[in-house]
């Protein structure tokens, strides 16, 4: 599948790269080749296996089998040295700075410009710094600490570093999420200045506008394997996406017809000060109602205040016609509350404990007697809910933390449901999982509906807002603007109802 | 459903560098305010009693601190990379009790090469903790509570409840205990080009850094190529030389020697960086302000005794200086964010 580029060799190369980790097999069999003077973009879901190959480039992660090739040659990358010496400059999605020290020195960290007996030369790193902010046309004071700077401006610490590499090899990781329209441009300058004096680029963006503008060539993986390379003249969006999906669509949103029962979950007047105000809505046994609006609409801050974990000022929450006393998760739970917080590592598990444990540990006291933990009866429950939540785990005595994304999904989602739940609110609950297992999550989440659950789902993605779910409330500025029901929610009818009031901007 | 790229934001205006300054200036501050305090104390102290700053009793004062110094300036080197070593006091006692024992074999031996053969003992130490930190990757705290009983029983079955006196020390290794030049004692200026040298490097040479960057953030560290693991293992070994060299400026000051020299430094020697602003989680501090820290937790100690107040109160005000500091710390770096953010906010 390699097309060879008018005979001339690739000048990093990636050849039938594999990488697992546990069980988990991250790549296979990935093929990648960067030209000097391209711009190259790498594609896929989340989770299709873009950070590893970066990973993999920038000597953080070594590759079970297959190799780096560079002019040709094979390239030992045992560690991010190797890969800085080779001439690889990354910039990661998360930027990764040392807050305690200046900005020059996090640009120029163990490269700082030298002066006699070897001392870092102050006075000519500022300077450089400085250049390098006015190439790229955005001052930072190179004297004052990483600590405190915007997203957006550790982003451009990031690009000024990888500038500042003179690199043969420049590979960004999704570098946009933070940057805005005027940024975004200067990087893209930067990108095809690197490019012009012969750089190899390598893009990786969920962006299909930033790729068809700035790249030549094209690269699909998909669960973790490569799919396609072709330049990108002669693909557009809708093939991209059918070879990053590999399936229909509409396939990855199984929502099952269900027949709406009783009010369960009625929320009324709910306000918190300065976060939302006067939230109500409800949800019906057998229904899955999604939360949607705009990152930082108040929607994570409902859910918590609904369960209890966060305290409100007015408002209640009923479940099943009794009222909840406030901020008392317990009492959220007893009534048949569950939820699945958004961010599952922090929040949903306890990351040292073993798949069975965490399984079973909203369960603990059906499971023991005396006060004292049945073990023979932990594992069994454990056992039972892993199957039937198709959790891929070596052992079930393994940590948590070594499953993939998806499966800990899994096993929060497991459980909370184990507690045989009323109403079940999950927060984002596909969020870094990849596709296959998201179909997976639909899939129960559509089961479960069907078998009377009322599911309230917050989630950021449109498709599955618009494909899981039977009505679409929309927040805006901590309010709820919207209540559309499933015929009737697209595409732009969500989105103007979350962005409604900032219409004109 | 993120908000849409291209929503133009105004173009953040080149920050100000005053107030980039005035940034530094706070940071710098943790060192002024510990040196303030310590001026005071000596001020408070003299007015009681002017004795305090009479030549002998600064001198007296000096040497008692040389000890401290110079393993705070060790243990500077380790906190700043988010590790500690808690078997220094143990590395002295044992570094101070061979010492002892080296010179009553050989009489003759020069001080110089006391020195060198101390060095090498702590460093030989402290790389026993380094390889356990930095390849066995188990956690500083707990590999160097371990050595500090380790090096201490060491320390006990070798001295086995016998003590060495001053009386049968060689003459000139007890002089260079107590020597001057200009006035000065040796043994002050040993511990002060220390702490500019090693202030030096930490300042200005790229590893020196290079320490900073590890414990400010030891992910971005490895991800930045840094050889993190080398680098620890080296401020290990240079904080068990020192160490070493500790023990034998211990034997030399005080010559009567026995198992229990150095037990509980290690607490007073992180008390002194802590104090000095050196942050206990990594990634900042100096150590000049761990040697002014060092020096004024000394300066309490002899105040106290010339006040005539309680040795109970010594530990309790080292105590409330460590709170302090720590509470100083925290406030100032939750000041440092807010300026540096709000910046961004006014700016943006």
């Amino acid at each position: 599948m390699r097309e060879p580029v008018s005979g001339t060799t690739p000048l990093l190369e990636l050849r039938d790269v594999s990488k697992s980790f546990g069980a988990v097999r991250a790549l296979r069999g990935v093929e990648l080749a960067l030209h000097a003077g391209e711009v190259h973009a790498l594609v896929g879901e989340n989770g299709a296996g873009k950070s590893t190959v970066v990973k993999i480039l920038s000597g953080a992660l070594r590759a079970d089998s297959g190799g780096v090739w560079l002019d040709g040659e094979p390239l030992v990358l045992d560690g991010p040295a190797a890969a800085r010496a080779a001439g690889i400059a990354v910039i990661y999605q998360e930027p990764t700075l040392f807050p305690d020290l200046s900005v020059a020195e996090n640009i120029f960290m163990g490269r700082q410009p030298l002066a006699g007996l070897r001392r870092i030369d102050t006075d000519a790193m500022h300077a450089q710094v400085n250049d390098l902010f006015a190439r790229l046309g955005h001052r930072i004071d190179p004297d004052r600490p990483a600590r405190g700077l915007s997203i957006a401006d550790q982003q451009m610490v990031e690009i000024a570093k990888a500038l500042s590499f003179d690199a043969r090899v420049l590979i960004m990781d999704e570098p946009t999420a933070a940057l805005s329209g005027v940024e975004v441009d200067r990087l893209f300058a930067v990108a095809r200045s690197l490019r012009n004096a012969g750089a190899a680029v390598l893009f990786i963006s969920h962006r299909f506008d930033e790729v068809f503008d700035l790249c030549e060539r094209v690269t699909v993986l998909r669960d973790g394997q490569y799919v396609s390379t072709d330049r990108v003249a002669d693909v557009n969006v809708d093939d991209l996406v059918r070879r990053m999906v590999g399936r229909d669509v509409s396939s990855l949103y199984p929502k099952g017809d269900s027949d709406t029962g009783d009010v369960v979950l009625r929320v009324e007047g709910l306000t918190r000060q300065g976060v939302f105000a006067d939230v109500g809505f409800v949800v019906r046994s057998g229904e899955i109602v999604a939360l949607a609006g705009l990152v930082g609409a108040g929607r994570s801050e409902v859910v918590r205040a609904v369960f209890g974990v966060d305290r409100y000022d007015a408002g209640t929450v009923h479940v099943d016609g009794t009222r909840l006393p406030p901020a008392r998760p317990r009492a959220a739970m007893d009534a048949g509350l569950a939820l699945v917080p958004e961010d599952r590592r922090q929040q949903g598990l306890v990351m040292a404990m073993s798949v069975a444990r965490n399984t079973t540990l909203t369960r603990r006291w059906a499971l023991s007697r005396f006060g004292l933990m049945n073990r023979s009866a932990e594992r069994r429950a454990a056992k039972e809910a892993t199957e039937r939540f198709k959790v891929k785990a070596g052992d079930l005595d393994d940590p948590v933390s070594t499953l993939s994304g998806g499966n800990q999904q899994k096993v929060v989602l497991a459980k909370w449901l184990s507690t045989r739940p009323r109403v079940l609110i999950v927060d984002e609950p596909t969020r870094g999982i990849d596709v296959g297992t998201k179909a997976d999550v639909h899939q129960l989440l559509s089961d479960l509906a069907a078998d009377g659950l009322a599911v309230l789902m917050v989630s950021s993605e449109l498709p599955e807002v618009l494909g899981m779910a039977d009505r679409v409330l929309v927040m805006h500025e901590g309010r709820l603007v919207a209540d559309i029901p499933a015929d009737r929610a697209s595409e732009e009818s969500v989105m103007f109802a979350a962005t409604a009031q900032e219409a004109g901007s | 459903m993120s908000a849409p790229a291209t929503d133009a934001r105004p173009e953040i205006a080149p920050p100000s560098r005053e107030q980039a300054r005035m940034a530094i200036r706070l940071l710098r501050a943790r060192e002024i305010g510990i040196v303030f305090v310590l001026v005071v104390l000596v001020g408070v102290t003299a007015l009681n009693n002017p004795r305090f700053l009479s030549p002998q009793s600064v001198r007296d004062l000096l040497l008692n601190a040389v000890i401290l110094v110079t393993l705070a300036v060790g243990q500077t080197l380790l906190i700043v990379t988010r590790n500690v070593d808690l078997s220094v006091g143990s590395i002295v006692g044992l570094v101070a009790f061979g010492t002892g024992k080296l010179l009553l074999a050989a009489p003759g031996t020069p001080v110089v090469v006391a020195l060198l053969v101390g060095v090498a003992a702590g460093a030989a130490c402290g790389a026993v903790n380094g390889s356990l930190v930095a390849a066995a990757r188990v956690p500083a705290l707990v590999v160097t509570l371990g050595t500090l009983y380790v090096f201490r029983g060491l320390d006990y079955s070798w001295a086995s409840g016998q003590q060495i006196n001053a009386a049968d020390m060689p003459r000139a290794f007890l002089r260079f205990g107590t020597a001057s030049v200009l006035g000065v004692p040796v043994l002050a200026l040993i511990a002060l080009v220390l702490v500019l040298v090693v202030g030096f490097y930490l300042r200005s040479y790229r590893s020196g850094r290079e320490l900073y960057a590890i414990g400010s953030d030891p992910d971005a560290a490895r991800l930045s190529g840094i050889p993190v693991g080398r680098r620890v293992f080296a401020a290990f070994v240079a904080n068990g030389a020192l160490a070493g060299l500790a023990g034998v400026l211990y034997a030399a000051r005080f010559g009567t020697l026995d198992a229990t020299v150095g037990a509980g430094l290690e607490l007073t020697v992180i008390a002194a960086a802590v104090v000095g602003g050196v942050a206990i989680f990594g990634g900042s501090g100096t150590v000049f302000g761990a040697a002014v820290g060092a020096l004024l937790l000394q300066t309490i100690t002899s105040s106290l005794v010339v006040l005539r107040i309680n040795a109970f109160w010594q530990q309790a005000v080292v105590g409330a200086l460590i709170l302090a500091a720590i509470g100083l710390d925290r406030l100032l770096v939750a000041r440092l964010d807010r300026r540096l953010r709000g910046r961004t906010i006014r700016d943006a």
